[in-house]
């Protein structure tokens, strides 16, 4: 097998042999680069804001590449310790975490205040798929009660927090496993139809009043123009001023005239929009449609049930991010802390996400091996 | 335990085309997301593009009102009455200065601001924004602008701000022609919001409030323009867009001398009294100047309360404008009283009666005393104005009967505004059966006709009312609405272009004249003329001391009006009555006698000795002296900037400099 293998290793590109996947790569730099330009127009043209995305992009990159070389079996083995660090972790945040923007989220390790929330992000579709891929597919009702629970376990100590969009990204990484898994559609359309039961008493109890006023205050913004419903009613005045063409680069006023609250980071969009028009906001689409479309071919094309799952949730998940933040962005969804990922300034999620890629780059680089 | 090893037993084929479809189900559910956000964002970008653009801008661009500048006031040889000075007040932007605690501290020792002032303005930078400017110091001298200009550049950050403010340079000699403007109070703004223009006043600070600023406040005013600006969210402005200029307020010229004005001023000086001069061709007002008067200028800046207390209590009342007040007329009536009797045939030119000294009503005690005891013996209407004989007005009055007075006095303008362009005109008293059942309701006396025929009783006529009514009569009848504005023009400084154009508008707000008063027999009104010339021209005439040696051919007819009723038999002594029961003097007069081309009223009060001819008299002579004497004064207050006075008005740069 030794031999075989480096036997292949000739016939296979540079790329390969990096444990790149050339289209992905292509995608994740063309949003990256257009990242670096809105957010120099979004900063208020300040070229230190640009500089130091860039280093954390560079960052992201090499998290990435490291993370291609490591061969996906090593997470299998290593899932079940790892989950248990990680509900240890979210315990240990709520228990002794630090506060910050109204919710205990970090973890002050002295040298650096660190985000156990954000490492629960990649432990969770590893996990569900390792335990899922245990048994043949399609999953048994018994296993995917089970895997809810895993799921569930982290998601609400993560809601605990509270920090709902991370718990979202972590809970629909978990749900989409078992959705490929091939969970039957009549458990997902009860599971639906208990989760629409559950929503007043969720409502009621679970909620907290800043979260309730969110989803209010989308429901009509224009009810506090200048308070709860400043942010979206800004931010939709931004996209919509934007029309079919765009104000052009550098030209949108709701943002370099500073209208538009939290410009860089979660509202990206809304810059880009404005500056860019629809045409933009089509172009970007479509740029987040192949990457997702190159993540399931490597998910489809994946030689096992492990990498299968783990690189179709990694990529369903990604685009989780994209809906919720463009969702919410222009007015469709209730505003949970979520960037636009690639583009929005910031650094944690972005090197979570690019881990994730590198993932997937590692599943999509190793196929061929297993193949013959 | 290695993963690959149990895949062998497990069917992949099928677990794969599992995988497989469920894929592609999630890839049509994330085609269907992209679809829903697209068409979401579409729906903000396309189909509500208008609406959100519009907020947009509503955002960015703001309108920020521009004043215009207040329209100047020229007196008719362009001499410049009311103008709009700069005055200076120093502004600092507290954002740009690094230690504002220590440059403040350091301006204010320089300029010697007080602790107090500090304060204030450390206060105010509390609740403005840091980029907006907040006063120091308003009103800088010229010395405090010279020391900071010269030190400007350590304090960078702290400007000197130029603002216009109204100002009178004759100060007391035309505040109650010309008023004054003050800052706008919530009176003027709710009466601005209810006549549609507090929307062109949006930057204005000052309005007319008196005098011909409150007339003619919207030709002063001129129309408000607007600079648009985009600003951020904090209100910063960023740049500006579009810039529509204000349109600057009219220039008034007025019918008004200045040099007449001050012959006034010195005429009147320690005395309470008022004095009008009118141009009867026109009606065009040349001098109105009521003594004492007060500094309109001390209202433009907000008057203190110890000087308003101040001209409030003053027991000659400055504040109020004796041309437009009430006095007892006196013998100034009798000419207009002539005209009446012989209109309606009453008396003729030859009509002489006896003056035994008093007039009694058939069937009564009481005399009505004439000035002089003993009386004048026969005598004729002539002699009657010359030498202002009592009874026989108290015999004309007396025939007439009061309908017959107060009717014609009416046309000539008593008891009516005469329609001057000043709104502080009040109409008198024109006493008259009506009147006086409307005001006590009481019957009429006869006995009062006989004092309205010495315009006395209830009579009360304005110096204004008087020289509108001797115009009347030198104009025989033919009645022009007396006026201060003479023209106004618009000054334009057009793009690239050094002198500004000026277009005139000869007489555009001329004012409206009544029809004239037609007597049965125009012969009569030179009869009643010919009277007044010679009660200035007669040796022994009433007015002829005053004139003596005058060369303009002037005539008159004085009065003198008892402020007090005395008894039947009392004799009136200035010496023995209280300074303000004293008679007051009277005088009305015009020259040239064959051509008239001014008309003088004059109003003095409580004189201590005499009465109107050696009171009122010579300082209407005075006025005429100066009118047809030599016009040196008015050189050195000409102003040179006015761009139009020597050409349109008649006076040659050459006589002038």
């Amino acid at each position: 097998m030794h031999a075989h293998h480096q036997d292949q290793t000739k016939k296979l590109d540079i790329w390969q042999k990096l444990h790149i996947d050339l289209p992905l790569l292509v995608g994740i730099l063309a949003l990256m680069t257009l990242g670096l330009f809105v957010v120099y127009s979004a900063g208020g043209q300040d070229a230190d804001l640009v500089v130091r995305q860039g280093v954390r992009l560079g960052v992201a990159l090499t998290v990435m590449f490291i993370i291609a070389q490591i061969p996906p079996q090593f997470f299998l083995k290593w899932a079940i310790p790892v989950y248990v660090v990680g509900l240890a972790l979210l315990v240990a945040v709520l228990l002794v975490g630090t506060i910050g923007k109204g919710a205990q989220r970090w973890l002050d390790l002295g040298f650096m205040r660190f985000q156990p929330s954000e490492i629960i992000k990649l432990i969770m579709p590893i996990t569900i798929a390792w335990f899922i891929s245990q048994h043949d597919l399609p999953a048994k009702l018994g296993n995917i009660i089970i895997a809810f629970i895993l799921v569930l376990v982290p998601t609400l100590l993560i809601a605990k927090q509270p920090d709902l969009g991370t718990s979202l990204l972590v809970a629909s990484s978990g749900l989409f496993v078992i959705f490929l898994a091939g969970a039957s559609w009549k458990l997902i359309g009860s599971c639906i139809a208990l989760a629409s039961a559950f929503t007043p008493i969720f409502w009621m109890f679970l909620m907290k009043d800043y979260q309730k006023q969110r989803v209010l205050t989308l429901l009509d913004p224009e009810k506090d123009p200048l308070g709860a419903g400043y942010h979206i009613i800004q931010s939709k005045i931004a996209i919509g001023s934007g029309g079919l063409h765009g104000k052009s680069w550098l030209q949108g006023t709701q943002s370099q005239l500073e209208f538009l609250p939290e410009r860089h980071t979660d509202f990206i969009f809304a810059v880009f929009s404005e500056e860019f028009g629809l045409i933009g906001v089509g172009l970007l689409l479509l740029v987040y449609l192949a990457i997702v479309m190159r993540g399931l071919w490597i998910a489809v094309n994946a030689q096992e049930a492990f990498t299968k799952l783990l690189a179709g949730s990694l990529t369903l998940t990604f685009f989780v991010y994209v809906f919720v933040n463009i969702g919410m962005v222009s007015g469709l969804l209730p505003v949970v802390g979520v960037p636009l990922p690639l583009v929005s300034y910031g650094g944690t999620s972005m090197v979570t996400l690019m881990a994730g890629f590198g993932m997937l780059m590692g599943i999509s680089t190793r196929r061929r091996f297993i193949t013959s | 335990m290695a993963p690959h090893k149990r895949v062998s037993i497990r069917n992949h084929t099928a677990e794969a085309n599992l995988f497989a479809r469920r894929a592609f189900i999630a890839l049509i559910g994330v085609v269907i997301m992209l679809l829903i956000l697209f068409s979401n964002v579409y729906n903000l970008q396309v189909s509500s593009y208008e609406k959100y653009q519009t907020r947009s801008n509503s955002n960015r661009i703001k309108l920020l009102p521009v004043a215009p500048n207040r329209g100047q006031i020229y007196d008719r040889n362009g001499v410049l009455l009311a103008e709009n000075k700069p005055i200076y007040s120093l502004e600092i932007v507290p954002e740009q200065v690094e230690d504002l605690e220590t440059t403040v501290a350091e301006i204010s020792d320089l300029l010697g601001i007080s602790d107090e002032k500090q304060e204030k303005f450390f206060k105010a930078v509390k609740g403005k924004r840091r980029f907006k400017p907040v006063e120091l110091h308003s009103r800088l001298s010229d010395q405090q602008v010279a020391l900071f200009s010269v030190n400007q550049h350590k304090y960078p950050g702290v400007v000197i701000e130029a603002r216009l403010k109204r100002y009178y340079p004759f100060g007391d000699l035309t505040t109650h022609n010309l008023g004054y403007v003050a800052r706008i109070n919530s009176r003027d703004a709710n009466k601005l919001e209810s006549e549609g223009k507090a929307e062109n006043y949006a930057a204005t600070r000052e309005i007319g409030k008196l005098g011909l600023e409150k007339y003619y406040e919207d030709i002063l005013h001129g129309t408000i323009g607007h600079q648009e600006v985009e600003v951020n969210n904090q209100g910063r402005v960023i740049r500006t867009l579009d810039f529509t200029p204000p349109i600057p307020g009219k220039d008034l010229t007025l019918t008004l001398d200045i040099e007449l004005q001050m012959i006034a001023k010195r005429a009147l000086s320690g005395k309470r009294g008022a004095v009008v001069a009118i141009d009867p061709r026109d009606g065009g007002v040349l001098a109105m100047y009521s003594n004492p008067s007060y500094d309109g200028n001390l209202f433009v800046h907000g008057i203190s309360n110890i000087n308003y207390k101040k001209l409030l209590s003053s027991k000659d009342l400055p504040l109020i404008n004796r041309t437009v007040q009430g006095y007892p007329p006196a013998s100034t009536v009798k000419p207009f009283l002539a005209i009446t009797g012989l209109d309606k045939k009453v008396i003729t030119s030859k009509t002489r009666i006896y003056d035994p000294g008093f007039f009694q009503l058939p069937n009564v005690e009481k005399k009505y005393r004439d000035m002089i005891r003993g009386g004048h013996g026969w005598i004729s209407l002539q002699r009657a104005i010359e030498k202002s004989c009592n009874v026989y007005f108290y015999n004309l009055a007396y025939k007439l009967g009061i309908s017959n007075i107060s009717e014609m006095m009416d046309k000539f303008g008593f008891g009516e505004y005469t329609g001057i362009d000043i709104h502080e005109e009040s109409r008198g008293v024109l006493p008259s059966v009506g009147w006086k059942r409307a005001r006590y309701n009481q019957p009429w006396y006869t006995g009062e006709t006989l004092s309205v025929g010495i315009g006395q009783s209830y009579w009360t006529v304005t110096p204004l009312q008087l020289a509108q009514a001797t115009s009347i009569l030198v104009n025989k009848g033919e009645i022009k609405t007396p006026h201060l504005l003479k023209a106004t023009s618009q000054t334009t400084y057009l793009p690239g272009q050094e002198t500004p154009t000026v277009k005139v508008e000869a007489e555009p707000y001329a004012l409206e004249d009544r029809p004239p008063i037609e007597l049965k027999d125009d012969k009569n009104w030179q009869i009643v003329l010919n009277t007044m010339h010679s009660t200035v021209q007669k040796l022994g005439a009433t007015a002829h001391n005053a004139f003596k040696g005058h060369k303009y051919d002037a005539a008159g007819k004085t009065g003198s009006a008892q402020v007090t009723s005395l008894g039947e038999d009392e004799k009136y002594d200035a010496s023995t009555t209280r300074e303000d029961q004293r008679d007051n003097a009277m005088f009305i007069s015009f020259a040239p006698f064959d051509n008239p081309e001014i008309v003088v009223a004059v109003a003095i009060e409580n004189v201590a000795k005499g009465g109107g001819a050696t009171n009122a008299a010579p300082v209407a002579r005075q006025i005429m002296d100066q009118y047809f004497g030599n016009r040196e004064i008015v050189s050195q207050y000409k102003d040179k900037n006015h761009p139009n006075h020597d050409t349109h008005f008649g006076i040659s740069k050459a006589g002038t400099e």
